[in-house]
């Protein structure tokens, strides 16, 4: 099984949770690869490890044991800092309820990953170019509370993908949304993975975008049980 | 992440609450405000009182009747053998002049004012001793002390009081404690007294004041000036003096009846009086601040809590703790600098009001905001904000990204 030319390699992840005197089996055993390009929707019931694996597979959390290379890296047995280093730099983040900052404008909020990066060069123009990526070129003044749910969501994705990352992480990203709005966001994911490249990963539970990927990784219980 | 941006993104957040930082700051303004007018009461306190004692003179010596510190039997009092004793320059080779004193209160009377000054009873060697100029007329002579002239001069606070000026009064004849006195000068004020002014007073001559004024015997003395040479002569013209008078009063075995002060004595004793002063009233407004600093870290700990969310996200976009810990400290750094600077600014306005009301009331004194007070005023408040602000960053920058970014 060779780990470079794969997004993501995870060897028999489990992640338990100690809850107070009771043990939780959240992942017993995942093995999942990911190839560069690749779109993979992860759908399952809630409680199945879904969530668990998705915070793993973004470098927000580590498993209990196992092994999970991120575009090549050893990412399971990194150091809390190097772990932000690693999110910054491979994984961007969509999230269901678009988690920007309020305060903010558009612009601001889709340079935030770019501050926390180091790179001051640019940092303007980029975010200036991902966000007419996304079609909000003559909204970038604004602040989320001006903005529709759907606008605010690409405001998310300019942010995403502003770091030209490995992949796109997107949790449930349509599930706030009204359905004329959650297609205008798939397509636009769609089309970005087809554009450049990146892996897509969306965590869901809505079956019409699932059919809309590649392929589908079905948990339950903790296991994969189709991918 | 850059500490212009970190400055940036604090700004920006205590702008979204403005009540909340301004009240916080608020608490910060109050603390230092309150040390900075209190040091600089203490120092103007300080500066005042100094100042008047080194007012009276130069290279003095205070030479008063009896034993301050421990009960002395047959105690005998100062009399003009005693000063005519010091005077002598084969005795006392390091005294320059000496100049006795009788002192008390009384009421002098003009037209229908009243006024109630100390009266000194002097020498004419007082005028070389003593830093009193005149603005008219002479002081004391020799004449007048030995024929108990009822002669006055007036201070330019009697002046005030008597006449509404202070010029062209010489020749005028006032009532001091009922009998006329012919007034031949007005002395030249000295500013600032605090054990009551130096210009609220009148000056008679010695004899008069003894026999006429103040019911002392006959040669009594209640206060001798003694003057040294210079600055480095002072500490032996204070051994001779005393020689002299262990001699005179035959008090060689035994305690001293008299006691000696020097300008640098008093100098040092009100020195530290005032200092344990400002010490102590910048320590109880510094609890104010101590106060205003649980504040700060009061709301910090509230804004940590509201803001968990966007902590959470801030790690999923690649925070560092630095990052996080950087820019809450940011923020409590800044309300207390804020806070110590509208502070600074308020404690001196609060210092010059306090010093125009002294003013007002008949107390010349200039509070003084010292460079140190204003810098440890600034050092301080930034390090309050800096401590109360380091365990909510702290706990800000702990908080696991998925727990935080799961938090409703």
């Amino acid at each position: 099984m060779s780990k470079k030319g794969k997004a993501i390699v995870a060897k028999d992840l489990t992640k338990v949770y100690q809850m107070g005197e009771v043990q939780v089996h959240a992942l017993c055993g995942v093995s999942i690869e990911i190839k560069h390009g690749e779109v993979v929707a992860i759908m399952g019931p809630s409680g199945s490890g879904k969530s668990t694996l998705m915070n793993i597979i973004g470098c927000l959390d580590r498993p209990t044991s196992g092994e999970y290379y991120l575009d090549g890296e050893l990412v399971s047995g990194m150091n809390d800092d190097q772990l932000a280093l690693v999110r910054n730099r491979k994984v961007g983040f969509v999230f269901q309820n678009f988690n920007l900052l309020s305060r903010s404008s558009a612009l601001l909020n889709v340079e935030l990953p770019l501050r926390y990066a180091g790179q001051r060069e640019r940092q303007r123009e980029r975010a200036v170019v991902a966000l007419e990526a996304v079609g909000l070129a003559d909204r970038m003044d604004h602040k989320p509370m001006e903005l529709s749910g759907g606008q605010q969501q690409r405001v998310a994705l300019a942010r995403a993908i502003i770091n030209d990352p490995a992949i796109i992480l997107a949790d449930e990203p349509t599930g706030n949304l009204d359905s004329k709005s959650g297609k205008e966001i798939l397509s636009l994911l769609l089309d970005m993975n087809k554009k450049k490249g990146t892996t897509l990963i969306i965590v869901t539970h809505d079956p019409g975008i699932a059919e809309e990927t590649e392929r589908v990784i079905r948990l339950y219980d903790g296991q994969v049980v189709d991918s | 992440m850059d500490i212009v941006l970190a400055l940036k993104e604090a700004l920006e957040s205590l702008n979204a609450n403005k009540m909340r930082a301004g009240l916080t700051i608020l608490g910060i303004v109050i603390g230092v405000a309150a040390v900075i007018a209190m040091l600089a009461v203490g120092a103007g306190a300080q500066d005042t009182i100094l100042g008047s004692i080194s007012g009276i003179g130069t290279n003095l010596l205070f030479v008063f009747q009896g034993n301050t510190q421990e009960d002395v039997r047959n105690e005998q009092p100062l009399t003009m053998n005693d000063v005519n004793a010091m005077s002598d320059v084969f005795q006392a080779p390091h005294v320059q002049s000496v100049a006795p004193m009788v002192y008390g209160n009384t009421t002098v009377t003009y037209g229908g004012e009243t006024a109630s000054p100390e009266i000194y009873g002097v020498t004419s060697e007082f005028a070389v001793v003593s830093n009193y100029n005149m603005i008219e007329g002479s002081f004391i002579s020799d004449e007048n002390v030995n024929g108990r002239a009822s002669v006055v001069l007036l201070g330019p606070d009697v002046a005030d009081k008597l006449f509404g000026r202070r010029t062209l009064i010489t020749g005028e004849t006032v009532r001091v404690d009922g009998q006329p006195f012919r007034v031949i000068g007005i002395l030249e004020s000295k500013g600032g007294g605090s054990f009551g002014s130096q210009d609220n007073v009148i000056i008679v001559p010695i004899t008069t004041a003894r026999v006429r004024l103040l019911d002392r015997d006959r040669d009594q003395v209640d206060l001798v000036y003694v003057q040294a040479m210079d600055a480095e002569s002072v500490p032996a013209a204070s051994e001779e003096v005393a020689q002299i008078l262990r001699s005179r009063h035959r008090t060689e075995v035994g305690l001293d009846d008299f006691t000696i002060y020097t300008q640098e004595d008093i100098l040092s004793v009100a020195g530290t009086i005032t200092s344990v002063l400002t010490i102590f009233l910048g320590g109880i407004a510094a609890i104010s601040l101590l106060v205003g600093g649980i504040g700060i870290m009061n709301i910090m700990l509230v804004s940590v809590t509201e803001r968990t969310r966007e902590i959470g996200l801030r790690k999923a976009l690649g925070a560092r703790k630095a990052d996080i810990l950087l820019q809450f400290l940011t923020e409590s750094s800044l309300l207390s600098l804020f806070g110590g600077l509208i502070g600074i600014i308020v404690g001196w306005l609060i210092a010059m009001a306090i010093g125009k009301i002294a003013t007002a009331s008949g107390t010349p004194f200039n509070p003084s905001v010292g460079i140190n007070a204003i810098l440890l005023a600034t050092i301080f408040s930034t390090a309050v904000g800096l401590f109360f602000g380091i365990y909510p960053a702290n706990r800000a920058a702990n908080l696991e990204p998925v727990e935080a970014l799961r938090y409703e």
